[in-house]
């Protein structure tokens, strides 16, 4: 098998404050193909942005690294120096956050800002950036590119402003994308489009996603394979189709059974009890076990690794042997 | 058409603002005064008892609906009729009553309780307001009455909205709305702000408090799975007018309006995963200037000269109501989707 | 510490440096302590009458310390008020009263406060004046210094008002006093009182300049600031003493002042509890 364009082994980002170290990344690992949309999908202060963040170098003190290693193409970046990493984020890896508003400088046109970016990596004369700039909008999707690059960011709507972020994230023809939450301030018209936008993007360069949300519909629709992440862990990985249709993980069937659903039986929506844990308080052994109806003694002691479960990958004990027995199905 | 259990009656209601550049600009530069029709003639009924949603994205005019129906803002024309009494007519002191039985939620429940007040007293407010009890015990007890029935604990009273998370603050928020013993609760996109696990509990409590305390409420939300979930009867917006009414089931099952079928056709949905939609083309134009006409012609795939130039009525489709030329003439036809409700 | 020692004042002082009676032209002019020709009976020396400089201080600084809480706080209670009623009004209320500040922003504060002095000395009269003089210099810098809190107060209001929380007290159908005073106030306090340390250091600067300009406290009420005047006719005689103890004394005044206003900014600040 081809080593994958990203692989995350065991990293580990600490947050010193004054009542201790916190850990906002337990150890995490898990690779990204060439080409694939990986979706991150968890609840708020699960760990995902943080990763994004710490893949692309941009953790915000004093969030550190503080064990692991991220490799990009079979390269170590995760120690690499700050001029190092300036230069291949935006050149190997681009991002798109959530808000298309603060992402632009409202002080510069577009053109301005697309072929700055452009010319800082890539070595383009002024003439050829441009023309660049104008095929990335094309690309993109907005319609008379000629006359709107020389557009304000308030001048365009929300929907177009998240495609000229994408268009500066595709640039300089990155082989990653990290886009966190790219579609959450958008209408559901909107995002539809730019999620299609996205894929046919990824398709046509060959781009791998890293697709940052809390949106499971988005990533059902987006993504190739997903990572549940919870209190700063993995709990499952697989392909989208297996983690959504046949959650192995009591966390991950908790949250699908959350899900409104058109369609779905309309009474009561299955709930979870409890909330996730900050990261002053995460519980000995396995962080669901407060809240999970399959907890046993072993998961208030020992933290499971990830096991194979049938068709994707969880961390819970209930995989650590072939199991003799279905699973309980999550009731209330 | 008058419903003997209405408990909610909107008829032909309009807001609009005005949003002219200064006066002096207009004067200068010759810019012609702009208005912002936020809401443009909207009537509907809401029953005791059930749950009515209003559902749209940015810019339909779902939260002004939500400020005229308690009345945070006054109409512009147009009436809203509680309990068979105006709302608007009822200025001060003679509002009272009224405010007690007609609360309100709100999206954010980080901004909806004061940073500065313990808990208890944000949700004794309206029992002091409206001397509800006679002594400081009495308060108490209820609002411990309160928390324990939005499932906090009861010494929950002592904290500050700070110590909370999202989701036990809307908990509060609905304690707090609770407190007057209300009949009727206007719900802002009361889960929108949450994650999807404390979403399904908030949902479920307030199912079971409708239950409990035979409660009606105006749910509003831009989210059609969680609608679907909640709602008995669906009125879908767009650009401050409403284009379809119609019962949950039949709502999700027989969409009539082009723009509902292609607002279901968006959302990214995880039993559709890989299925080929359709994305509505363009984008909501601004409300400022809407089309002429139907607001959503430019749009539509069965807009003809007549979308073009006058604007379309509610009228009965069946059990639906539709405001569309193209339903109505005959050109568009129900097209059942394939979807199973129920377990 | 100094404003421990001002509020003492009338016990700590060994003599009662304004009482006519008990002084004599005798003493006057003595050096402080620790020179040749002074005593320590007075230990900081006497000023030109024989008033001690010690006692002087102290009373002077109580009397500059009242001046300037009480200039600050009726400041205070003048802008906040305004500023709220500006801001939940909106309006013709505050288009109204936000011209009236903005005109009075056109005045630098001093102009004003003399202004308003010369025109208490013009209308009472002069067996009232020297008693009312703190009076009016506590009104006179007032009225220089409200704007300021009005402009916060209004600007914080305009953003509280629509939050969430006021919507809900107004739904609800709080009173709009009550609202106003239970509700906003407590959230737009904090930068007040920032801005209020600061101003008070500036308010004993501003009393102190008007009693060296003669146009503030009469000779028998002396504040720091009118010692120091005093004190100024004699610097280049030798008695250097009268004019600088006081300046010592208003700039480490002014100085703690400020320093209390920085401690209270940062406990004030709730992330960083």
């Amino acid at each position: 098998m081809a080593e994958p364009l990203l692989r995350v082994e065991n990293l580990r980002v600490e947050l010193p404050t004054r009542r201790g170290v916190l850990t906002a990344l337990d150890g995490i690992s898990f690779t990204i193909a060439a080409g694939e949309v990986l979706g991150v999908v968890g609840e708020s202060g699960a760990g995902k942005s943080v990763t994004g963040a710490a893949i692309i170098g941009l953790l915000e003190p004093p969030l550190h690294i503080a064990g692991g290693r991220i490799s990009l193409a079979g390269q170590r970046i995760d120690n690499l120096p700050y001029n190092a990493m300036r230069a291949i984020r935006g050149k190997e890896i681009g991002a798109i956050f959530q808000d298309p508003l603060t992402s632009l400088n409202p002080l510069y046109t577009v053109g301005h800002q697309l072929v700055e970016t452009i010319r800082t990596h890539l070595d383009l004369s002024p003439a050829a950036a441009r023309d660049r700039a104008l095929a990335l909008l094309s690309e993109v999707g907005i319609a008379g590119a000629d006359e709107r690059i020389n557009h304000y960011p308030h001048q365009f709507s929300g929907g177009m402003r998240q495609r000229i972020v994408i268009a500066l994230a595709i640039a300089a023809n990155p082989q990653l994308i990290i886009a966190d939450e790219p579609t959450t301030a958008l209408d559901v018209s909107i995002q539809a489009q730019i999620l299609a936008l996205l894929r046919r993007l990824c398709r046509d360069h060959g781009t791998a996603v890293m697709l940052i949300t809390h949106d499971i519909g988005v990533i059902a629709e987006t993504a190739h394979r997903v990572a549940v992440m919870y209190a700063g862990r993995i709990v499952e990985i697989g392909a989208v189709r297996d983690v959504v249709a046949n959650p192995r993980h009591p966390y991950t069937r908790g949250l699908m059974s959350s899900i409104p659903r058109i369609g779905g039986r309309r009474d009561r929506l299955r709930q979870m009890e409890g909330t996730m844990p900050r990261l002053d308080e995460f519980p000995p052994g396995c962080a669901f076990n407060p809240r999970c109806p399959e907890a046993v003694e072993r998961c208030r002691r020992e933290r499971p690794d990830l096991l194979s479960a049938h068709t994707t990958v969880a961390a819970c004990w209930l995989y650590d042997k072939p199991p003799t027995q279905a699973p309980r199905v999550f009731d209330d | 058409m008058t419903e003997p259990d209405a408990l909610l009656r909107i008829e032909d209601l309009r807001r609009y603002f005005d949003v002219s550049p200064p006066a002096l600009e207009c004067l200068l530069k010759r810019r012609k005064p702009a208005t912002l029709k936020a809401v443009d003639g909207i009537s509907f009924t809401i029953r005791r008892g059930e749950t009515f949603s209003l559902v749209g994205e940015s810019g339909c005019g779902k939260s002004t609906i939500a400020r005229l129906v308690v009345g945070l803002y006054r109409p512009t024309a147009g009436r809203v009729v509680f309990a068979g009494q105006e709302l608007a007519q009822l200025r001060g002191r003679k509002a009272a009553p009224l405010r007690r039985r007609l609360q309100m939620v709100f999206q954010d429940p980080y901004a909806s309780l004061d940073p500065r007040w313990r808990v208890e007293r944000i949700i004794g407010e309206p029992l002091r307001t409206h001397r509800l009890v006679a002594s400081k015990a009495e308060r108490h007890e209820r609002i411990v009455q309160l928390l324990l029935q939005v499932r906090l604990s009861p010494s929950d009273g002592d904290k500050f909205p700070h110590e909370f998370s999202g989701g036990q603050r809307q908990r509060i928020s609905i304690a707090r709305a609770l407190a007057s013993n209300p009949e009727f609760l206007v719900c802002d996109e009361p889960t929108s702000a949450l994650d999807v696990s404390v979403q399904a509990q908030i949902l479920n409590l307030m199912k079971d408090l409708q239950r409990q305390l035979r409660l009606t409420y105006l749910f509003i939300s831009h989210n059609l799975a969680v609608i679907y979930q909640i709602a008995d009867r669906v009125g879908v917006m767009y650009l401050g007018r409403l284009v379809e009414i119609a019962a949950t089931e039949r709502l999700f099952t027989a969409p009539r309006h082009p723009y509902t079928r292609s607002l279901l056709d968006t959302i990214p949905s995880i039993e559709t995963t890989g299925y080929k939609r359709e994305p509505v083309a363009g984008e909501v134009p601004n409300p400022i200037n809407p089309p002429p006409g139907c607001g959503f012609h430019p749009r539509c795939l069965f807009a003809n000269d007549r979308c073009r130039h006058e604007r379309p009525e509610l009228i009965e489709a069946g059990s639906t109501l539709v405001a569309c030329h193209a339903v109505e003439e005959g050109r568009l036809r129900e097209e059942p989707r394939l979807l199973r409700i129920g377990a | 510490m100094i404003i421990g020692g001002a509020v003492l004042a009338p016990w700590l002082a060994p003599h009662d440096p304004f009482d006519p009676g008990s002084l004599s032209l005798l003493d006057a002019s003595n050096p402080p302590a620790w020179l040749d020709g002074g005593s320590w009976t007075y230990p900081l020396g006497t000023d030109n009458q024989g008033r001690d400089i010690l006692s002087a201080i102290l009373y002077g600084s109580r009397l500059s310390l009242m001046v300037g809480f009480s200039a600050v706080a009726l400041a205070m209670l003048l802008g906040v008020t305004l500023g709220l009623v500006a801001g939940w009004n909106g309006g013709l209320v505050e288009a109204i009263i936000m011209r009236i500040a903005d005109v009075k922003l056109s005045f630098p504060a001093i102009l004003i406060a003399l202004l308003i002095d010369g025109l208490a000395r013009g209308v009472l009269p002069r067996d009232l004046q020297s008693e009312i003089a703190p009076y009016v210099l506590i009104v006179a810098i007032a009225l220089s210094f409200w704007v300021q809190y009005a402009r916060t107060v209004r600007a914080s209001t305009l953003v509280e008002r629509d939050k969430e929380y006021i919507l809900a007290a107004r739904i609800i159908g709080v009173r709009p006093a009550r609202i106003v005073l239970g509700h906003l106030l407590l959230n737009v306090i904090g930068p007040v009182l920032v801005i209020a340390t600061i101003n008070l250091a500036l308010a004993i600067l501003t009393e102190a300049t008007l009693s060296f300009l003669g146009v503030g406290l009469p000779p028998t009420q002396p504040s720091l600031g009118t010692l120091i005047r005093n004190g100024n006719d004699y610097l280049f005689s030798g008695d250097w003493w009268i004019s600088i103890f006081p300046g010592v004394v208003l700039a480490t005044l002014i100085l703690s002042v400020n320093l209390m206003g920085d401690w209270l900014r940062d406990a004030l600040n709730p992330k960083l509890r």
